[in-house]
């Protein structure tokens, strides 16, 4: 039974482009419809805004632009992920998020090289799932701002 | 009955009356006949010396008991008011102060004393003598003499001696819970309540505190002081279902102490405790007075508010789709319904928004009175201004930043002002003086701390930097004046030659450094040799609530700070003038650079050819800046609120806020668009 819990992973399951892409449900906080976005000024391409999350300020970045996918219109399926990471809170735009599955550990292998569009830095591993193939996100990686960091204060200088 | 729960209150009380005695010990230094103030400092006493009784603290009780004795001979002029007086007060203040400290951390309040109950005696010695003759007055109550088997303290000796002088009778009741009693704390309980409706408990043996947590065999002991005859007393207390028997007797107050007395011969004490006595009766009127002004205020835990302020915010959002609801339909009366629900809501905001605010004042309040003992056990006169001190924080702020002001402070009087003999010297008043002062101003609440003692000498301050290793001989050209002074607060400097018990062995003014950046705000440093010196802490005003100028900029709303604004206005295009490239406007004789938000922010710009412009003027120190903007919203009063630690350090943008209508809206730093 130990065995059992310690080789399975449960995952959020959501929807890029033609891709799934999963995180751990552990550090999803909740799934939201898409609402205003307050544009925040000065920041990365991929930083979208920030919305009101019952009272807390979140940032919402757009998942697509983050991971090198063509933008594309948020409709009905939109989703925002809310992912919490080292106390940070943050919303990820995601095309729809539909499913949460028990992963056994050993369908799990490490990323190859590139993977349809995304950049295996961002990768953490991929499972093969019957005919799915669910891209595993390390959401650390997703989330370094260093990019944010050098954009930052483009006329505070 | 959850003691823990008593026992907060207990502290909290304590501490409030601890500072209200505190303060006014010190008004009345300054104006030591003053009568309103002794008043004021013999109720604090008094009301101190009831809870600390009622909770268990003997030692407390005792303490306080003399305390209000004293002042009581002050109130009736036997006794005049002197310096020494005060030093001895406020130390015994200070004791006090320490065993509530003692009783907050687990501890049982316990302390020495003899010696401070001996030393506020002599103070009133020349009361005792008076009295002597009181000594005779001895009263006999004659009656079954029965044994209590806890000690009585003298504080609550007067109030059974005094009981009786005022015709109430004194009981020694024995309760026997039956022997298959299940809840006995439930039962004690309900006992307790009916001798509180029938008179006041004395003392209870095992103590409350054992009884509610059913720490006894089946009976207890309490002692009851009441009006009411035995025999209605045991009638009622028999109503209490699951009692065996009760036992009430008579107890004497003399046959108690010549019981005592057997074991200890106290000749002396007995004066004092007459002397007590005396002094009791006139206190105990005021009880019901005091007793009533403590339920004003309760004390919640800041995070329920926190979660008390997002519950409500999720409501502003409904409330928003309900004003666009009723709008569709046309309905009136659901649009009456909301127009009021809307109007009650906007209360009710204001309401929580203001709930979190707390004056500074808790903080600087304490600080007269440290400054009056540092600046004694250093030999220096010293006085303190204070300057803003209904400035409001938010409490989380508020409750971090007292320990480097206390520092800083410190620091100030050790090291700053120099001793009296010194200042004539340098043809300054002999005596200090210290300001403290607190305002807001733009997205900062600055805190100044200025002395006009020695000031900083820089060539001290690069000597001994130099010779601990703090900088090398390369790095000292070209540092600023303010560069040199800021050094004082790396770690491992200390510029008092001598290391005193005050301000330490250099590692302070590091750690409030440290502690003043953890809060997201900076300290700076003034000074001028033998003139004085500044220490200006500015601090972010993160979560408290600000008053917004909201503007709009193509349809995005964003917020400036009032406190930044100095005015607004519509000027027209000719007004606006090019200098070096760039665009400025003449405001009232000056010259200041105009800035387009729609630039800082990177807004699509639409028609820039507009006939009018709308524009905010804002300062940074006495620096201005025109910002324009599209239209101005109103002004609204919002919390401040981060962006969240992912987005750390967005330029010119200081933070956000939720509007009514449950968008978030950004907050322009001014400052940073100032240069």
């Amino acid at each position: 039974m130990a065995n059992e819990i310690a080789t399975e992973k449960k995952v959020i399951v959501f929807q890029l482009k033609n891709e799934e892409f999963a995180v751990s449900v552990q550090q999803v906080v909740t799934i939201e419809r898409v609402q205003t976005i307050t544009r925040v000024p000065n920041t990365s391409n991929f930083v979208k805004g920030v919305i009101n999350l019952r009272g807390v300020v979140t940032p919402i970045i757009d998942l697509r632009t983050r991971l090198g996918i063509e933008e594309s219109e948020y409709n009905e399926s939109t989703r925002i992920v809310i992912v919490y990471l080292d106390d940070m809170e943050v919303g990820l735009i995601v095309d729809a998020a539909n499913d949460v599955i028990d992963i056994p550990s050993d369908v799990i292998e490490p990323a190859p090289e590139v993977i349809g569009a995304v950049n295996a830095d961002y990768i953490e591993g991929v499972a093969k799932l019957d005919s799915r193939l669910l891209i595993l996100l390390d959401l650390k990686k997703v989330l370094t701002n260093e990019e944010l960091n050098e954009l930052k204060s483009p006329e505070g200088q | 009955m959850d003691t823990t729960q008593y026992l907060d209150v207990f502290i909290d009380e304590s501490n409030e009356h601890i500072e209200v005695l505190y303060k006014k010990l010190l008004e009345l230094e300054k104006s030591p006949n003053e009568k309103a103030i002794i008043e004021e400092i013999f109720r604090a006493a008094h009301t101190l010396k009831g809870m600390s009784a009622t909770m268990g603290f003997s030692d407390l009780a005792t303490i306080t008991h003399t305390l209000e004795n004293v002042f009581d001979a002050i109130r009736y002029d036997r006794v005049t008011v002197q310096s020494e007086m005060i030093d001895l007060l406020v130390d015994t203040v200070d004791i006090l102060n320490s065993m509530v400290e003692d009783i907050a951390n687990g501890g049982k309040g316990a302390h020495e004393v003899d010696s401070i109950v001996s030393k506020l005696e002599t103070i009133e010695t020349g009361v005792a003598a008076a009295n002597e003759t009181t000594q005779e007055v001895k009263q006999d109550i004659e009656s079954e003499i029965h044994h209590i088997s806890s000690d009585l303290d003298e504080f609550e000796i007067s109030i059974l001696n005094e009981s009786h002088e005022r015709g109430f009778s004194n009981f020694e009741i024995t309760v026997q819970l039956r022997e298959d009693c299940l809840l006995k704390g439930a039962r004690v309980f309900m006992v307790f309540e009916v001798l509180e409706q029938l008179g006041e408990v004395i003392k209870s043996n095992p103590t409350v505190n054992d009884l509610e947590e059913e720490n006894f065999e089946s009976s207890f002991t309490v002692i009851l002081v009441s009006e009411h005859p035995e025999k209605e007393i045991g009638e009622k207390i028999k109503k209490v279902s699951e009692i065996e028997t009760v036992t009430i007797h008579q107890f004497s107050v003399s046959n108690y102490r010549e019981k005592k007395e057997e074991q200890k011969d106290s000749t002396t004490e007995e004066k004092n405790q007459l002397v007590n006595t005396k002094k009791q009766q006139s206190s105990r009127a005021d009880n019901d007075t005091t007793k009533s002004s403590q339920h004003k205020t309760i004390r919640v835990n800041i995070e329920k508010l926190d979660v008390l302020m997002n519950l409500f915010e999720e409501l502003i959002i409904d409330r928003g789709r309900l004003e666009q609801i009723s709008t569709d339909l046309q309905n009136n009366e659901l649009q009456d319904t909301v127009e009021r629900m809307s109007r009650v809501s906007s209360n009710l905001q204001n309401v929580i928004l203001t709930m979190r605010m707390v004056p500074i004042d808790q903080v600087f309040s304490r600080f007269p009175r440290m400054v009056r003992k540092l600046a004694r056990d250093l030999h220096k006169q010293v006085d303190i201004e204070i300057i803003g001190a209904d400035t409001e924080l938010d409490r989380t702020v508020i409750d971090e930043i007292g320990d480097p002001i206390v520092h800083l402070l410190r620091n100030a009087i050790d090291h700053g002002i120099e001793t009296p003999e010194e200042r004539l010297r340098k043809g300054k008043p002999e005596k200090g003086t210290i300001t403290l002062e607190a305002f807001h101003s733009g997205n900062h609440v600055f805190i100044e701390i200025t002395d006009d003692g020695a000031g900083i000498n820089k060539e001290k301050v690069l000597n001994k930097a130099l010779s601990n290793g703090i900088l090398s001989e390369r790095e000292v050209t070209g540092l600023t004046d303010q560069q040199i002074y800021e050094l004082i607060m790396e770690s491992g400097f200390s510029t008092a030659e001598k290391i005193s018990d005050i301000s330490g062995r250099g590692v302070g003014l590091d750690v409030v450094k440290n502690t003043i950046e953890s809060l997201g705000g900076n300290i700076s440093i003034d000074s001028t040799l033998d003139k004085g010196s500044v220490f200006s802490i500015q601090l972010p005003l993160t979560l408290t609530i600000i008053s917004v100028l909201l503007v709009e900029l193509n349809q995005e709303k964003f917020a400036i700070p009032l406190s930044s604004i100095i005015e607004t206005a519509i000027i027209s295009k000719e007004q606006i003038l090019s200098a070096h490239h760039k665009k400025v406007i003449d405001f009232r004789g000056k010259v200041i650079p105009l800035v387009n938000l729609k630039e800082v922010f990177d807004i699509p710009k639409e028609n820039d050819e507009e006939e009018y412009t709308s524009i905010v003027i804002v300062k940074k120190g006495d620096k201005l800046a025109a910002l324009v903007v599209d239209a101005f919203i109103g002004q609204q009063e919002v919390v401040l609120k981060s962006l969240g630690s992912y987005l750390t350090n967005t330029f010119a943008i200081s933070g956000a806020t939720i509007l009514g209508d449950g968008e978030v809206s950004l907050i322009i730093d001014s400052n940073a668009i100032i240069k």
